[in-house]
């Protein structure tokens, strides 16, 4: 399912916490956090991700799904069946709230990628490839089905309305994880559309945005080269699909694909060291379509990360706090503090560099 | 006064605010602040305020003479357009602090963000003064147009600069001082670095003595580094821009 | 009978003339003498302004000779005028610069977007403003590997050449125009960071200095060219064709082929230089490939290899096989490109605008996947900022300018280059004419120039919200059509405006 809208821009919150030892809180802090940044948002978009959550199912591809109608379940049910194993299905559990009205139906699927389909397949493709495939499939050809997310025991939660009010709806103090990300959104219209609140989540890949990329035009362009369709009314996609190509196609690290993202400025490069000016003059060369401009922060995360990062000249707003393992980021100070009143350490993010928080080495999740 | 400002929505503390300043409150404390916007914004009258917590977005935007104290981190937009009064925060601050500030203070204990003192600007005796503690971010002092910012450095980690670069680009009056001299490659093109002489000692005197009050600071230590000026070296720099 | 009229008037006010004959000295096209009076031969006048433009008085003026034609739409006095010229000689008509007829400019039916609320607009002056961009093939991505705790490049880039400013300066050759005309260009070249373009004349010993800015030309005459001045520029140009006469080849009058030229382009002196319509060693496109190698092989595959073509109706598919001929830069020059010489048939009935070229081909290159192995540099008909601007967010990395680079050294347009007497001592040999264009002064006007588009293309790009050039190269999301229709929409990549 694609949206029938234009692009709709718009303003936001984003809060994002990690547990650096892996160990799992609920939802309920996230909720509080994002909920403090009420005026951030104007009710139209909320969404969560979290990772860790489905200990059960952590080898399978965990589905969220949105449908319009039951018709568009059995039809995207129909085509996954084709592709997939599916373990598990069932509808996500909600709840009701007053503010949530016109929900979609949302469902989840745990599979798996039968080795023979995939060997079957005309070209070689890896197993995530597959996936991406599949899910690309799904939100340009199944009307009325999207894919909120499609990561490995991790999840994403996400509609229209106020993100306090989409994490009660979808019982988030029920889960635990130890990444979570929230997103509270303002577009500037009203596109009813549940698909394009954020996160938006490929495999692994979490990404909470605020801010306008103001290249997304040929930052969308760039990524159509690659196969990547952006198509999801938003240019939040891109920064998910960017950091996807460099880093888990091409295997640029993660430090370094921030740094594509949010190049430095050449003035800066050409007073580095050699080899530096070297590598940071090919980024710029090679992947200057992939350059984000425009006012942006943004986090991102995957199974064992979780990336804050501003544009170069720092256009939107970031705080960074840190306390014993935890690390939290979040668009204001009081978002955290909400949370976490005593910080062990708490800093404004510099523009162009990245904030990267990872599991501990050995930490298995 | 106090206010338990814990889980108010900001207009309602605001509210409290303006309703404590007409009945004739003279001091308030405000407990745990967290987040609200737009504190003393609506006050035409001398308040003190004392705001235990981090107040939210645009803290004294417009202000019109009140006094404000920070017993926390503040977040962005601090003294936005301020028109007159003080603000103390005891802790550090985020961007565009004291944007198009016409008069007052701002002093800020530690570092500050993207953009502080951006287009503060001064006219006949309203003269703003914004004193930073620790180190400032890209494009400080940018469009300045009046009113001096001072940026002294203290307790700074090794290697961590005393500003960023696009050091008062666009600086078209008003000084910022330094308590170092900058490298010539991160100033905007349109200023220049001086050494402050007896007169800017004499000038800045008062404002450190009272930012140093605040903090505990000794301001002989303080001085015992020189201080370095940057001027904007032509009102209008941008001569060679047009055809006609 | 000579039925041809003039087409100008020179009109000498006799009152104010002081008898300097400055404008008699000054019209390299010999319409002025002095018989007691500055007297006009009107036949002869060229409309170049020199004799209006050096005259201390104001004396003198140009006007269009009134003479009425009976009118009509379809036998218009340019198609009569010609008919007589073509009765009288036999021959094809020749003229100069590019395209004249009032065919759709596209550039005139697209608008740019700019930031308002949702995305804040970025100051110019005041903040960064990148434009720096790099010609050159681009690999689909890098490798690096991580040593001693630092990241380091494993790729091995291929060539890159740096612009300071995403212009180059258009090929024009030592032979077309005058030395004083190559020394202006390869001297603002170096000031501005960007590159000038030898055309296929060859390289004069004076702008050896200027290897780093250089473009040299390999064309089908191959005149001057040898391992040294392959080696003379940052990157080697194949000339295929170009706007202005694609599908012809050239052909310098003897008579221009003085010493230096003679010299430069390894020529008898008074030696017509043709320039065949093919390569003979290209006649299909890996001939190309083999030539573009031979290019490499002999400068050891350290300069980029740019292949010119003109804009055609096939453009996308040829642009590909260059790509996948080995090319690092693909140079597209559209209908309105310039040049010294051309046959008027040529020049304004063949080729297509560099517009719909240019999105062509950039699409074409993306959905092949291949659009990062070449620059793109679109030319042909450039005349402002705004134009320039415009073909970037359709995919052009960089553009060439010719005709705007010659307007700004004092060309008046007359269109007359192909005679070889220009008044401005641009597009002629004659010394005394020469003479006249002060390389160092002509040299500072490019460069303002150069200096004026770049600040109105910063400008743009704040209002954008962007601040480097590369976010809005082939951002076609960043342009709106207005008055086209949905085809040419569609070729173009753009929406309508108010969509």
């Amino acid at each position: 399912m694609i949206g029938t809208f234009p692009r709709i821009p718009s303003g936001c919150a984003i809060s994002g916490m990690i547990n650096k030892k892996g160990q799992c809180m609920t939802g309920e802090a996230i909720i509080q956090s994002i909920a403090l940044m009420h005026d951030r948002s104007n009710g139209l978009g909320g969404g969560f991700a979290a990772y860790g959550i489905y200990p059960r199912f952590k080898e399978h591809y965990a589905l969220h799904m949105l449908y319009n109608s039951e018709k568009d379940r059995l039809a995207t049910e129909e085509y996954l069946k084709d592709k997939f194993v599916i373990d598990m299905s069932e509808p996500i559990p909600t709840r009701n709230v007053p503010n949530i009205t016109d929900a979609p139906l949302v469902w989840r699927y745990f599979l798996k990628v039968d080795p023979k389909a995939l060997s079957e397949q005309e070209n070689q493709v890896d197993e995530t490839d597959y996936v991406v495939a599949a899910v690309m499939h799904i939100n340009n050809c199944i009307e009325g089905a999207f894919v909120m997310s499609s990561g490995k025991n991790m999840g994403a939660f996400k509609g229209v309305g106020y993100p306090e009010d989409i994490g009660r709806f979808f019982r988030l103090e029920e889960y635990e994880g130890y990444i979570w990300i929230a997103h509270g959104r303002f577009p500037t219209n009203t596109p009813g559309w549940w698909g394009g609140a954020h996160p938006f989540c490929l495999l692994d890949w979490s990404v909470v945005h605020n801010g306008e990329i103001s290249s997304y035009g040929i930052n969308k362009r760039y990524l159509e080269m690659f196969g990547y369709k952006c198509e999801l009314q938003t240019d939040t996609e891109v920064v998910s699909y960017l950091v996807d190509l460099m880093h888990r196609k091409q295997g640029i690290p993660l430090e370094i694909a921030c740094k594509v993202l949010a190049a430095p400025l050449w003035k800066d490069i050409d007073k580095m060291e050699p080899d530096q000016k070297e590598l940071f003059t090919a980024l710029r060369q090679v992947y200057g379509s992939a350059l984000l401009n425009g006012p942006f922060s943004f986090i991102i995360a995957n199974s064992r990360a979780m990336i804050g990062l501003n544009d170069r000249i720092k256009l939107r707003p970031m705080t960074v706090g840190v306390k014993d393992d935890m690390v939290y980021m979040a668009s204001e100070e009081s978002a955290i503090r909400e949370i976490c009143p005593d910080l062990d350490d708490v800093w404004i993010a510099k523009g162009g560099e990245a904030i990267i928080a990872e599991l501990e080495e050995g930490v298995e999740v | 006064m106090q206010i338990d400002a814990k889980g108010m929505y900001y207009r309602d503390l605001n509210q409290l605010i303006l309703k404590a300043a007409e009945s004739g409150e003279e001091e308030l404390i405000l407990n745990n602040v967290n987040g609200q916007r737009y504190i003393a914004s609506n006050l035409d009258k001398k308040l003190r305020i004392v705001i235990n917590g981090v107040p939210g977005n645009d803290l004294a935007a417009f202000m019109n003479g009140s006094e404000i104290i920070v017993n926390a981190n503040g977040q962005d937009a601090i003294g936005n357009t301020m028109n007159d009064g003080l603000i103390v925060v005891h802790g550090h601050a985020g961007d565009t602090v004291g944007y198009g500030m016409r008069n007052g203070k701002i002093y800020v204990r530690d570092n500050v963000g993207y953009r502080v003192g951006i287009h503060m600007k001064e006219y006949q005796d309203s003269v703003p003064v914004l004193i930073i503690g620790g180190t400032a971010g890209r494009f400080l002092g940018e469009y300045m147009a009046g009113g001096i910012l001072i940026v002294l450095g203290l307790n700074r980690k090794s290697n961590e600069p005393l500003t960023g670069d696009y050091l008062g680009t666009g600086m078209h009056g008003g000084v910022i001082y330094l308590r170092e001299k900058p490298e010539k490659d991160i100033l905007g093109k349109e200023v220049a670095v001086f050494d402050a002489d007896d007169n800017d000692y004499a000038k800045i005197m008062p404002f450190l003595e009272e930012y140093c009050e605040y903090f505990n600071y000794d301001v002989q230590e303080i001085l015992k580094q020189p201080f370095y000026k940057l001027l904007p070296v032509s009102k209008r720099p941008y001569g060679r821009l047009y055809a006609y | 009978m000579n039925y041809l009229m003039p087409e100008f008037l020179v009109q000498v006010d006799h009152e104010r003339c002081r008898r300097c004959k400055l404008c008699v000295n000054n019209c390299g096209f010999e319409a002025l003498d002095f018989k007691e009076r500055v007297v006009s031969d009107d036949s002869k006048c060229v409309a170049c302004h020199r004799c209006v433009l050096v005259c201390p008085e104001r004396a003198i003026n140009v006007v269009k000779n009134p003479v009425a034609f009976k009118e009509s739409y379809h036998w218009n006095v340019e198609h009569i005028k010609n008919i007589y010229k073509q009765a009288a000689t036999g021959g094809k008509l020749l003229t100069a610069t590019g395209n004249e007829k009032p065919y759709k400019s596209y550039f005139d039916h697209l608008v740019l977007d700019a930031c308002q609320v949702t995305n804040p607009s970025i100051d110019p002056l005041r903040e960064p403003m990148e434009l720096r961009t790099y010609l050159g093939s681009k690999p689909d991505k890098v490798e690096i590997v991580k040593e001693n705790g630092k990241y380091k490049l494993k790729t091995k880039m291929p060539p890159q050449v740096k612009l300071e400013t995403p212009i180059v300066f258009a090929a024009m050759s030592y032979g077309a125009i005058s030395l004083n005309a190559h020394k202006a260009l390869a001297a603002a070249a170096k000031e501005c960071g960007i590159l000038y373009n030898t055309g296929e004349g060859g390289l004069h010993r004076d702008l050896y200095e200027y290897a780093d800015h250089t473009i040299v030309q390999v064309a089908s005459g191959r005149f001057g060219i040898d391992r040294e001045y392959l080696n003379k520029g940052v990157m080697v140009e194949i000339k295929i064709g170009q706007g202005a006469k694609p599908g012809i080849g050239g052909h310098l009058p003897g008579e221009k082929v003085d010493e230096e030229v003679s010299q430069t382009r390894r020529i008898p002196v008074g030696s017509d230089a043709i320039s065949p319509a093919p390569h003979h060693d290209i006649y299909s496109i890996e001939d190309l490939s083999q030539l573009i190698y031979a290019i490499k092989e002999a400068t050891n595959y350290q300069k980029p290899v740019c292949v010119k073509i003109a804009a055609v109706h096939n453009v996308a598919a040829i642009a590909s096989g260059i790509a996948r001929a080995g090319a690092d830069v693909i140079y597209i020059d559209g209908f309105r490109g310039g040049t010294g010489a051309t046959p008027a048939t040529i020049r304004d009935h063949v080729g297509i605008p560099i517009e719909m070229a240019l999105a062509a081909v950039d699409d074409r290159l993306r959905s092949e996947g291949i659009r990062n192995r070449v620059s793109i540099i679109a030319s042909g008909g450039i005349r402002s900022s705004a134009d320039m601007i415009k073909a970037i967010a359709l995919g052009a990395d960089a553009v060439g300018i010719g005709t705007a680079a010659l307007i700004a050294i004092g060309c008046q347009m007359c269109q007359k280059c192909h005679t070889g007497r220009c008044s401005w001592g641009i597009a002629t040999q004659r010394p005394e004419r020469v003479r006249v264009l002060k390389p160092e002064k002509a040299k500072e006007q490019l460069v303002n120039l150069v200096r004026s588009w770049s600040l109105e293309l910063k400008e743009i790009l704040g209002a954008l919200g962007v601040n480097a050039v590369e976010s809005l190269r082939g951002s076609r999301e960043r342009l709106r059509g207005i008055g086209l229709n949905q085809i040419e929409l569609e070729i173009l990549g753009v929406k309508p405006v108010g969509r």
